[in-house]
């Protein structure tokens, strides 16, 4: 008579740590955190293999509130951390939580560095805009022109989009959320953790404290409809609140279009997750609110690609199978030798 | 054969040979396969190669002299050689620039296709030296036209000029290979070997090689052969190992005695570098190498392999480790084991990065924010890496904290009989990582055992889930805590985890008698030059003792007692007297510094005659 030991069935609860969560009232991590455990349960992934890198920021103090393996690091060197882990053990789940400020400029050699092997790990970028915990400068996504603490006559360095630096690295899986839009937040973290590689997430988060709205054109309930889009695969591009607006190519420049009028459907550009090419999605990386387009929340890409923490392993099965696991006598007996009697 | 009975064969005890010459005219090598050959004679040996920074400097300039010096006895020697017998010059530069270590009357072997007008203005020369009489009655010169002896030797093979001019350097290898005696055996099968996809290149250089030790035996003009007898070594197998090499070595021991994978995150930098050239080569042992994005990179993915359960190491060199300085913190408040490996080379900043130094040492005492302290060991000779790297790892382990391991560029690239070990008989290296916890059991990351060394509990180990991080830690349980008391224990603690340290090394030794008038306290990459300049002066009857550091944090629990039975301590070091600073702040003692920052290592002269000043 055999006793089956089933598994246990683990709620959102069970990913809780102790730790008093210490953000500030309001916080968009709250919610990122809350679709976290979530979606750990429906993983499948046993608790003690999932380990959370962070490094510097509000956004990092993620790990020390998940009841799972995790480190807390320095600026900017979560992905490098988190190489180190990932190759020496590929049975582990590794999720890297990062900000604007951490993840792209202290960290951004490790962040595109990680992104290029195609490790197989997840990245989730919150992006406020702002510096929080060092109270409020400007960050690298902080817009042209934002008066800050350290920029009082406004930013004058070009900001950065994550999206498009991860796909100009040629992430295999690139997506952005939102932290309010908890269904889809919920759904894209599940997408990015179902993927194999380096699945790199922006989540547009507010910072009610030093930079209260800056996501609102995107959040807010009468103006979402028309300033985000959600890409679907194999859809074509369509948004508005009565859908009936539209994006299309024009030679290679994207422009909105209203749907009837004689502009169809099939005029619109078509999303394809899957393209090997990833001009497309840097394209749609480049939409901006401020340009007239509406901003794709959603998956970008999501290919397939040999990976790093693989390869890195083969390697070593490879030599080991050809030449025999190591004996260090013959290396050491190897070459010229000679006896003294 | 009637020309060899007619040479007189000398016996000498020992012999100090130096090939020098362009970097591109093959001079490591050159020394490295006579060093391979007297290895093989049975020589002890100790080498010294000497590089350009640039890539390649222009031919023909000062700035791309590259040289090779050993040393090699029928004795225990441990040093490279102080003044030079034999050297050999492959163009005017190389002469211009080495020869004031040729001793007075030594061997000059200069190849005079190269004394040129051109190579001679390169070089500074407004007459030739080799005709203009300035070398004559001080040394024994012989003035050989390598190029066309070279070509004559090597003609038929259908060799383009240039490939033909690129055996030169076996040639001059042949010709010192019949002054000393060698047999040329090693080399032909070195030829053989390493050319094998080319057989013209394999008869070419044979042919050289043959045409440069024929040339010794028929030219009248060389008079004398030297012969220098084995050394009486310690019975065993032995084999010629550089500094480098034996670190990774050692490192792969440590891993396979403590049944770890060993994992290398590394930033390629010289004289570091071939650390990681060594351990790549090897992944059928299990070794994984990460060449990172940069030194920060390696240095905190090496933290994150550490809390995966690797043997996690990383190594650079200067100016590389001030970029780890954060992540060292980081794994000191983690308290999680790994190896740091600084090979020194000449600072500040990129400074002297071929030449040798010591001069990182206060860095790795003090080199990062906040009260970090990190356990300190330092090799001592090429073959003695192998064992440091191994007690790097044993103490890494056992208490929970990353080592940092110090060579320098002397100790890296040089090179020494080894005596080849079993690998049972090395010590094993035990490591426990705690298990799942039963029910009720709580899991505590910071509790710690006798040693005050916290458990290394694994990630996937089901009940021992935890948080590590880089803001001070709850001691015992591991929270976040800003409590001013906590933090204060948990500086304190940390600072005496490694003071215990102490408890759980040998006791400092001395080379000599455990008082009297001098002791030489030396560390690192000195230990050969110091060793013999002492055992000179005991010899000389001078009450004079030698202790050789290789735990500089903490220091031996003997160490100040022995410091101060000695009226006086002389401290050699390359930097402006570091270990000096740490020893007079720790034991108020006050100390004599000999101290040389020229990116080259001590002669032994140097300290026999500072000894000489401070003893009668």
């Amino acid at each position: 008579m055999s006793v089956e030991t089933p598994l246990p069935v683990l709620k959102p609860a069970d990913f809780a740590s102790d730790q008093e969560v210490r953000w500030c009232p309001g916080c968009g991590d709250y919610s990122i955190l809350a679709q976290m455990k979530k979606v750990m349960p429906t993983l499948g992934v046993p608790r003690e293999k999932v380990v959370f890198i962070s490094g510097i920021g509000c956004s990092s103090r993620f790990p020390y509130y998940m009841n799972t393996y995790g480190m807390h690091t320095i600026h900017g060197r979560a992905p490098a951390v988190a190489t180190g882990l990932k190759t020496s053990r590929p049975d582990l789940q590794v999720w890297v939580i990062t900000g604007d400020g951490d993840g792209l400029s202290i960290g951004g050699n490790h962040l595109m560095h990680c992104i290029r092997r195609n490790m197989d790990l997840n990245i989730v970028l919150f992006n406020n805009r702002i510096y929080g915990l060092t109270k409020g400068q400007y960050s690298p996504t902080s817009p042209l022109g934002k008066r800050t603490k350290s920029t009082p006559m406004g930013a004058i360095d070009n900001p950065l989009h994550p999206l498009s630096i991860a796909i100009g690295c040629e992430a295999t899986f690139v997506a952005r959320s939102i932290d309010t839009n908890v269904k889809h937040l919920e759904q894209t973290l599940k997408r990015a953790a179902g993927h194999k590689g380096t699945a790199f997430v922006e989540v547009y988060q507010n910072c009610n404290v030093f930079n209260d709205g800056a996501w609102s054109y995107a959040k807010d309930r009468d103006t979402k409809a028309e300033t985000t889009l959600e890409l679907e695969h194999g859809k074509p591009l369509i948004f508005g609140k009565d859908r009936d607006k539209g994006v299309r190519l024009n030679g290679l420049e994207p422009e909105v279009v209203e749907l009837g009028k004689g502009i169809t459907e099939d005029d619109l550009l078509f999303h394809d997750e899957k393209s090997a090419e990833p001009s497309l999605a840097y394209l749609l990386s480049r939409m901006r609110h401020e340009d007239g387009f509406p901003e794709p929340i959603g998956v970008f890409r999501s290919v397939d690609k040999p990976r790093y923490d693989e390869l890195i392993n083969d390697q070593i099965t490879q030599a080991t199978s050809e030449r025999g696991p190591g004996d260090l006598d013959k290396l050491f007996n190897a070459g010229e030798t000679w006896t003294v009697e | 054969m009637a020309t060899v009975a007619e040479k007189g064969v000398e016996q000498l005890d020992a012999a100090t040979v130096r090939f020098c010459g362009d970097s591109g005219d093959g001079m490591q090598l050159a020394g490295t396969q006579f060093t391979q050959t007297s290895a093989l004679a049975g020589n002890d040996v100790a080498t010294f190669p000497d590089f350009p920074a640039e890539i390649r400097a222009p031919r023909g300039t000062k700035a791309g002299v590259s040289g090779f010096q050993i040393h090699f006895s029928s004795h225990e020697i441990f040093t490279p050689g102080d003044a030079v017998d034999a050297l050999v010059a492959m163009n005017p530069a190389a002469l211009a620039t080495n020869l004031v270590d040729l001793r007075p009357g030594g061997i000059l072997v200069c190849n005079s296709s190269a004394f040129d007008k051109k190579g001679l203005e390169q070089a500074g020369y407004e007459t030739n030296p080799l005709e203009d009489g300035s070398l004559e009655g001080q040394y024994k010169l012989h003035s050989v036209d390598m190029t066309k002896v070279t070509r004559d030797a090597v003609e038929g093979l259908g060799l383009s000029v240039k490939e033909a001019d690129r055996c030169r350097n076996f040639f001059a290898m042949g010709l010192v290979f019949w002054l000393y005696d060698r047999s040329l055996d090693p080399t032909l099968r070195f030829i053989e070997d390493k050319f094998a996809k080319r057989p013209d290149v394999v008869q070419a250089n044979t042919a050289a090689l043959k045409a440069g030790f024929n040339y010794g035996e028929t030219v009248e003009a060389i008079h004398t052969q030297y012969h220098v007898p084995k050394a009486k070594l310690e019975p065993g197998t032995y084999r010629n190992i550089m500094g480098n090499t034996a670190l990774a070595w050692g490192l792969m021991a440590a891993a396979k005695a403590s049944e770890k994978r060993l994992y290398l995150g590394a930033y390629p930098i010289t004289p570091a570098s071939d650390i990681l050239h060594e351990l790549c080569k090897h992944k059928n042992y299990d070794v994984m190498t990460f060449q990172a994005e940069d030194e920060i990179a390696a240095m905190t993915a090496t933290i994150g392999a550490a809390f995966a359960g690797a043997m996690a190491v990383t190594a650079s060199s200067g100016p590389g480790i001030a970029l780890k300085g954060e992540g060292m913190g980081l794994a000191v408040i983690m308290e999680l084991p790994m190896i740091v490996i600084n090979v020194q080379r000449g600072g500040p900043s990129t400074g002297l990065p071929t030449k040798t130094e010591q001069s990182d040492l206060l860095q790795a005492v003090f080199g990062r924010n906040g009260e970090c302290p990190m356990p300190i060991i330092a090799a001592s000779s090429p073959g003695d890496c192998f064992d440091t790297a191994q007690e790097a790892w044993r103490l890494a382990v056992k208490h929970m904290t990353p080592v940092f391991l110090l060579t320098d560029g002397y100790i890296a690239n040089g090179s020494e009989p080894w005596q080849v070990p079993k690998f049972s008989d090395l010590p094993k290296i035990p490591i426990t990582h705690p298990g799942p916890l039963n029910e009720g059991e709580e899991f505590n990351a910071y509790q710690r055992d006798e040693w005050l060394a916290r458990p290394w509990a694994l990630p996937g180990t089901p009940t021992l889930e935890h948080r590590l991080g880089g803001l001070e830690k709850q001691d015992v349980t591991g929270n976040v805590s800003y409590d001013p008391t906590n933090h204060q224990h948990m500086i304190d603690t940390r600072a005496q985890k490694v003071a215990m340290i102490a408890e759980d090394i040998p006791e400092q030794a001395v080379d000599g008698a455990t008082e009297g008038d001098l002791l030489v306290l030396s560390w690192g990459g000195p230990y050969g030059a110091c060793a013999t300049a002492v055992h000179t002066a005991q010899k000389a009857g001078k009450s004079v003792s030698h202790a050789h550091l290789r735990y500089i944090n903490p220091f031996p629990k003997n160490l100040g007692d022995l410091l101060g039975s000695f009226k006086r301590v002389l401290i050699p070091e390359l930097n402006c007297g570091q270990l000096s600073v740490l020893i007079r702040d720790r034991y108020m003692i006050d100390t004599v510094g000999l101290n040389k920052v020229q990116g080259k290592p001590f002669t032994v002269g140097e300290i026999v005659e500072k000894i000489n000043e401070l003893v009668a």
